[in-house]
């Protein structure tokens, strides 16, 4: 049985709710699929706005699915387990908190803010390349620097999964490429399963085991890709026909590319 | 004149420059001193009653301070009732905002004759009108947790304790100093008017019965008194601010 197992999902916002503008009700997501197995990197590709991000939260227990089934490692979620790390578009650290802080907050919520935390604190910290800013408050930092806290964050307790919601969209392009390696180079010593969120067919394909492709809303899976290139990949992979090749399955899964030419003479 | 030296120096040359004016309009003009007494009158008046002013100063510091503790007292408990019960939010947040923009002075007479000419009903009226910018601006800070971290502490399961105190009140935090900057301006106000209604002491009552005996340098010395007050609480505002939140990024401005 795989690690992870998503089926049928669908999830309705009910109309008329305080902070939903909508008054009808609104179907975000309509049959989400897909499996995947312990250890792999599954990109959520689709268009912003399609509910994604709604899978992603019901994913990590935070809210609830309207039917369908969740099952992480022979569970069904239902409510949070504690054992997630989430990461953010914006990277929400906290003001008051030094660095180092930020990250231990994970372990102060669940109560094991020892010694080893610290240690291991500052051991992920020196993996993203913030020793030297252990101190320093979050407004001090860059943004990519701001997204690595929330990184080591999210992964300070050893989650079985990590969950990522357009963490690298609000970076621009140079550092979206740092963070893009520094993803999977902490996932090659960590082994987390990764849930990745995003609208950038380059980017779902260059960092994945597998690019699950969403519809519009009502987001429905249209199509499930196997990226086979070996880790650790470099961004030379980026500039490969087999890498381009991937791009335009992606890309006419999401109807961004006319699928055949075909279609196009016909006219 | 460069940093410090420009920030002191020059607000000292206004000031200077505005006395000047002042005494030489008083010279050229030839004010009556009951009118508009020269600046160098006023200095001897402070001088000579520096005892009294400095004791109804005293009296004025201490129904400010004590009203306005009381307020963050009342105050602070009921936002994070208001801020995370929805019922109580739904029946009380609107009517806040309401009676906020009340007159709360215009009540001053009314709780002379509830609390009497003592001390108490300066605390009262000084409590009114800081008790609302404090649960007020409190309460939208509470409100405003950015939800990224109300959903990362769910994720881990945190207790509603471990989210009051970890996130949702640090994150309220600036709100919280920027009702309190609000509150003890009022405070103030809230004190002299309280004494002019009623009181036997303070900067307020000095000031009426300084000027009914045509002491006009006397007044203006509880004047400027009254002025040096505000900004010593002021001041002492923003120093809890320095102390408990060195981080703080401005607040937003909301008055």
């Amino acid at each position: 049985m795989p690690f992870g197992v998503i089926g049928k999902v669908r999830k309705v916002f009910p109309g008329g709710e305080p902070r939903s503008a909508a008054s009808e009700p609104v179907v975000a997501l309509d049959d989400a699929s897909f499996q995947f197995e312990e250890g792999e990197l599954v990109a959520l590709l689709g268009p912003s706005g399609c509910g994604k991000t709604t899978l992603l939260r019901i994913v990590g227990g935070l809210i609830q699915k309207t039917s369908g089934s969740v099952r992480i490692g022979g569970r069904e979620i239902v409510r949070p387990t504690g054992d997630y790390g989430f990461v953010f578009q914006a990277p929400s650290l906290m003001p008051w908190r030094s660095v180092l802080d930020n990250v231990l907050f994970t372990m102060e919520i669940l109560r094991r803010n020892d010694r080893a935390a610290h240690e291991r604190a500052r051991d992920l910290l020196h993996l993203v390349g913030l020793s030297e800013f252990l101190t320093a408050r979050p407004h001090q930092l860059s943004g990519g620097m701001q997204q690595r806290v929330a990184l080591c964050r999210a992964l300070i307790h050893q989650p079985k999964l990590l969950l990522m919601d357009e963490p690298f969209g609000a970076l621009d392009e140079l550092t979206r490429l740092e963070m893009n390696d520094l993803l999977l180079r902490i996932r090659q010593e960590t082994g987390a399963s990764v849930l990745f969120v995003t609208h950038s067919v380059p980017e779902a394909v260059y960092l994945s085991d597998k690019v699950i492709v969403f519809s519009k809303r009502p987001a429905r899976v249209v199509k499930e890709i196997a990226v086979m290139f070996a880790y650790p990949r470099q961004q030379r992979l980026r500039f490969t026909p087999a890498f381009n090749e991937a791009e335009r399955i992606a890309s006419e899964a999401l109807g961004v590319l006319a699928p055949a030419t075909d279609e196009i003479s016909a006219r | 004149m460069s940093g410090i030296a420009e920030r002191i120096g020059y607000p000292l040359l206004g000031l200077l420059l505005l006395l000047a004016v002042w005494a030489l309009a008083c010279w050229l003009v030839s004010i009556p001193t009951v009118v508009l007494p020269s600046p160098d009158k006023v200095l001897q008046a402070m001088v000579t009653r520096s005892d009294l002013l400095l004791g109804e100063s005293l009296i004025t510091l201490k129904e400010t301070l004590f009203g306005f503790v009381l307020a963050l007292a009342v105050g602070l408990p009921l936002a994070v009732a208001v801020a995370n019960s929805r019922p109580l939010n739904l029946m009380f947040y609107p009517l806040l905002i309401a009676l906020q923009s009340v007159p709360k002075v215009a009540l001053a007479p009314i709780v002379l004759v509830w609390f009497g000419t003592g001390m108490e009903s300066k605390l009262a009226i000084v409590w009114l009108v800081a008790f609302f910018p404090i649960i007020v601006d409190t309460v939208a800070g509470l409100r405003s947790t950015p939800r990224e971290l109300l959903e990362l502490a769910d994720s881990l399961k945190a207790t509603r304790t471990q989210i009051f105190l970890k996130v949702q009140f640090p994150a309220a935090l600036p709100f919280v100093i920027t009702g309190a900057k609000v509150a003890i301006t009022l405070a103030v106000i809230g004190a002299v008017i309280g004494e002019f209604i009623g009181s036997s002491e303070g900067l307020g009552f000095l000031l009426l019965s300084a000027t009914s005996q045509l002491n006009t340098p006397l007044a203006f010395g509880a004047l400027f008194a009254l002025a040096a007050l505000g900004i010593l609480v002021y001041l002492l505002v923003e120093l809890a601010e320095r102390l408990m939140a060195p981080w703080l990024p401005p607040a937003p401005e909301r008055h």
